[in-house]
């Protein structure tokens, strides 16, 4: 396992590669989910608020 | 009508098109789980250290699956952004649109994986050579793209001057590929994408092509989401999103 995180002495280079990877590609998951719900949330918000003034 | 033509004209509606990438998200969502792991697996534990390089080899398999990203999705964006100019269809604009914020996210991460693989090997962060420099160019278009879009009021209008902006850049795409063989570079040859059987073994090719599968699923994942959420803003006003928003809240 050691040997494994140490990757022949390129830890540093290896690790960081993956972990920008990582951050990057979850970022660009998360970010049009949670627009998605603020998004709907607001339309319903409306709509209600709309339906009220009637 | 035949079939074809009136599928493509369901598929262009947003309503079926939001629906059906309802449908489709979780799916695609765990093919591209399923091969990411299998591929970080092979390639991280079982693939064999290279006999030049060692272990700082392993980059390849984020860095090449990447590179390999940050052109096709170059290449579907100025598809999509076409088709919206010729046809105007609405899920064609939004593609293409949404396309580019993926798209410079892998050009990014072929930039700094290869950047991060460079300083150990070629002793260097960075140097100004083509293929590296051509790939810097792509990032640029498609911030250029980005900002683009962001500036102009009108969304459709918008999504037009993004489309003819796409198709302009697409001469960089061959200068991209052809670069390593054009010009001396530092850069290595191609090893996989050419004509001969690929100079990599099977051992890092599996782990290569698995990774590669993955991120294609997972542009697949990204751009629905992100089209799911354009198709909702720009038609906020009608009676289907109502639904949706009504079924949710």
């Amino acid at each position: 396992m050691r040997e494994f995180l140490q990757m022949g002495g390129y830890a540093f280079y290896v690790w960081t590669s993956y972990a920008v990877a990582a951050v990057a590609l979850i970022a660009n998951i998360v970010v049009p989910l949670r627009q998605h719900r603020r998004l709907l949330a607001r339309i319903a918000r409306r709509a209600r608020r709309r339906s009220a003034g009637e | 009508m035949n079939i074809v033509v009136r599928y493509f004209h369901t598929l262009g509606s947003p309503p079926y098109f939001y629906r059906l990438a309802q449908r489709l998200i979780p799916w695609l969502a765990a093919a591209c789980a399923a091969l990411i792991a299998g591929g970080l697996y092979l390639g991280l534990v079982e693939a064999p250290p290279d006999y030049q390089q060692g272990e700082s080899y392993r980059i390849i398999f984020v860095h090449v699956p990447s590179a390999w990203m940050s052109l096709f999705i170059y290449v579907v964006m100025a598809g999509a952004g076409l088709v919206a100019l010729v046809w105007r269809v609405k899920i064609a604009e939004a593609m293409a649109v949404a396309s580019a914020p993926i798209g410079a996210t892998f050009t990014f991460l072929a930039l700094v994986t290869g950047s991060l693989w460079g300083k150990p090997m070629w002793g260097a962060w960075w140097v100004w050579d083509a293929r590296l420099t051509s790939e810097l160019v792509l990032l640029f278009l498609y911030l250029g793209v980005i900002a683009l879009y962001g500036a102009i009021e009108d969304r459709r209008t918008a999504a037009r001057a993004v489309a003819v902006l796409a198709l302009v850049g697409v001469v960089n795409i061959p200068i991209i590929h052809y670069s390593v063989e054009w010009w001396n570079t530092l850069h290595q040859g191609p090893t996989v994408t050419k004509f001969d059987a690929p100079s990599i073994h099977i051992s890092m090719l599996i782990p290569l092509l698995l990774m590669a599968a993955g991120f294609m699923f997972y542009y697949a994942v990204a751009l629905l989401l992100r089209v799911r959420c354009a198709l909702i803003d720009r038609e906020q006003g009608s009676k289907w999103v109502g639904e949706i928003a009504g079924e949710k809240a």
